[in-house]
């Protein structure tokens, strides 16, 4: 990618970060997040992850953040008055995520190896990720489908009105 | 490098400025029609200009050109209360992912022109379909956020309603195309029509998906109508119930952006169908190389007729033009015909229909292709 | 010109997992704490990502398939505990649920 596309793409994911984590309005904070993960999934396209990228769309922009919004909607959650805790709390975590960050980024900033070894033109195709995911990764694969049916019947059971 | 750029730039041009801006004006017109043939009534006929003085009225042109000025030029009332950012980017969230996902739709087969072969799709991506399923689910936040956004009670229940629907009807319509994938081991839609070329039966009857897939094009025509709000699905906006549902508070433009949307997603259903089950822009029996090389019509009782190769590409973006007409008239046709689904019933025919037969259908598929693997 | 460096990738995604973790720190509202929470989670993917692409792997994207659906069902579960909370004590302010005592 172009290092000057990637700058401004990550100009726009910083900002639309910075609005979900400070915007006092729910809904607001959760259109910020859907413009954060639709420039997330460029820079998978990017990397050459054209199957991650999509599905980055599909399931969390078109199915997480929706069912956030339908929970905002449900709890008809208005903008508050109590936004942002006590003042220390607020300057010991600016504080702790800048000194995060700088721990983060000061290792990986001299990270070597350029833009990546040369890759097969079919790589991050669903082909290759298929070839994997059926083969080195087949356990964590049928477990993460149990855990998903859990996840539907436990989601179900923890909102249904009790029988009365 | 320029002369690629400039391929694109035609390409989208042609298939998303023209095609889909004239087909999505002319939809509206055609409905008119259709609706006034099925009501035995004239439909549509007042519009003139000069004050009657021609003996023609203007008919299709009122709908291709005075509507959408009438709506441009009209006040755009945000109401009271209501969240100015949301209000106007709904309607943009509601019809920019329908008419982007256009571009992977195959209108045609490689065209030579100048010696350099053109493939007639908007952009070649291996992830095709899945791309669809994406921009499919970033249509309902166009829904979501012009419910919420209205600060009106109609407008949040038609909202929470449209978009309940359109997420379940997506679970259908996705396990629907898995069959599909199935069948033809790739996620690109231009590989999908080019691969509908073959025949059965000895070269006589078409092999297109559909005799590969019927309980799979049942499904994701429901649920493709489903998506898009038509009647018999169109709760949300249920005009007899709801005034218009979640875009009551629009008007102008935003309401023009609204109602394009539903034309322009009748057009991509249609086009959806033709690529996935009815052969794309294939035509019976022509071919761009047939048996031997020469492009033009083959027919199975021996006869051929060479034709220019650039010919052949024409008929077949004709006849992607015909059969997307086809779809198109059958959804208006269905939409005067069939009464509106309630609720409760919509959801269930959903969950407790559409997805267990989509999950039958892809483990028969499965079936169906490993019996006939081993017994080649 | 140049490709990008992975590295700036990786820059990028430092900085999103600590704007996520202060989120999850500064804000009162559970809803936006659980997108904070998601924020931390996409930081992550892309860090996979990006080194799946400069070690030439494709088990990093794997790893990321696997990260998007526990995210999901963390997700659907999360909520609907929130809604089953909303249901008795009537507010999402996380101040007022820390107590178990009702």
């Amino acid at each position: 990618m172009n290092p000057v596309l990637f700058l401004l793409l990550a100009l726009l994911t910083l900002t639309a970060a910075l609005t979900v984590v400070l915007h006092p309005k729910p809904v607001h904070s959760a259109c910020a997040l859907v413009v954060t993960l639709f420039v997330l999934s460029v820079f998978f396209v990017a990397l050459d992850a054209q199957l991650i990228g999509v599905l980055q769309i599909v399931v969390y922009a078109g199915a997480i953040v929706v069912l956030l919004l339908f929970v905002i909607m449900l709890l008809n959650l208005q903008m508050e008055s109590h936004a942002f805790g006590p003042g220390w709390v607020v300057a010991a975590a600016v504080g702790g995520g800048l000194m995060l960050a700088a721990v983060l980024v000061s290792q990986v900033w001299w990270a070597p190896g350029g833009a990546g070894p040369a890759v097969s033109a079919e790589f991050g195709y669903p082909k290759e990720v298929a070839q994997l995911l059926f083969t080195t990764y087949l356990l964590p694969f049928e477990l993460t489908s149990v855990l998903l049916l859990v996840a539907i019947v436990g989601a179900v059971a923890l909102t249904k009105k009790g029988l009365q | 490098m320029g002369v690629e750029i400039a391929i694109a730039t035609a390409k989208v041009l042609v298939m998303v400025l023209i095609i889909l801006h004239v087909m999505a004006f002319g939809g509206v017109y055609f409905e008119r029609k259709v609706s006034a043939v099925i009501q035995n009534r004239f439909g549509a006929n007042r519009a003139n200009i000069f004050g009657g003085i021609l003996p023609v009225n203007l008919g299709v042109l009122n709908t291709l050109l005075a509507d959408p000025v009438k709506f441009l030029l009209k006040e755009d009332i945000v109401p009271a209360g209501a969240d100015k950012l949301l209000h106007t980017a709904a309607p943009i969230l509601a019809l920019a992912p329908v008419l982007v996902t256009f571009a992977v739709i195959p209108f045609g087969d490689i065209l030579t022109v100048g010696g350099r072969d053109i493939n007639l799709q908007g952009a070649e991506l291996n992830v095709g379909l899945l791309y669809i399923l994406a921009m499919a689910s970033l249509g309902v936040y166009g829904v979501v956020l012009g419910g919420w956004a209205s600060n009106s009670r109609w407008s949040l229940l038609g909202g929470i309603r449209g978009s309940a629907q359109m997420i379940s009807y997506e679970i259908a319509m996705g396990l629907s195309l898995i069959g599909v994938v199935l069948v033809y081991n790739t996620l690109d839609l231009q590989e999908i029509a080019r691969a509908q070329g073959g025949y059965f039966l000895r070269g006589w009857l078409p092999a297109w998906g559909i005799l590969y897939q019927p309980i799979g094009f049942v499904i994701f025509l429901v649920a493709g109508v489903a998506e898009s709000k038509r009647i018999p699905f169109d709760l949300p906006e249920s005009e007899s119930e709801l005034v218009s549902g979640y875009f009551t508070e629009y008007s102008g433009a935003k309401h023009l952006m609204f109602m394009m949307a539903d034309f322009v997603e009748v057009v991509l259903v249609s086009a959806l169908v033709t690529t996935l089950f009815f052969g794309g822009w294939q035509v019976p029996y022509l071919a761009r190389y047939g048996a031997m090389g020469l492009p033009g019509f083959h027919f199975p009782w021996g006869a051929t007729l060479a034709l220019p190769a650039l010919l052949v590409t024409l008929l077949q973006i004709g006849a992607f033009a015909i059969k997307l007409m086809f779809f198109t008239w059958f959804q208006v046709m269905l939409r005067w015909t069939l009464p509106r689904f309630r609720y409760d019933q919509l959801m269930r025919l959903g969950w407790q229909g559409l997805l267990p037969l989509a999950l039958v259908n892809v483990a028969l598929s499965a079936l169906v292709i490993i019996w006939k693997a081993g017994a080649s | 010109m140049t490709p990008t460096p992975i590295s700036w990738y990786l820059t990028l995604s430092a900085m999103l997992f600590a704007i996520g973790v202060a989120g999850v720190v500064v804000r009162r509202n559970i809803i936006v704490i659980f997108m904070a929470i998601e924020l931390m989670l996409n930081a992550v993917n892309l860090t996979f990502v990006a080194f799946a692409r400069a070690l030439g792997t494709m088990d990093g994207q794997v790893i990321v398939f696997f990260v998007m659906t526990v995210a999901a069902a963390e997700a659907a579960v999360g909520l609907a505990i929130i809604i089953a909370l909303f249901r008795t004590r009537e507010t999402t302010n996380a101040d007022e649920l820390a107590t178990l005592k009702w």
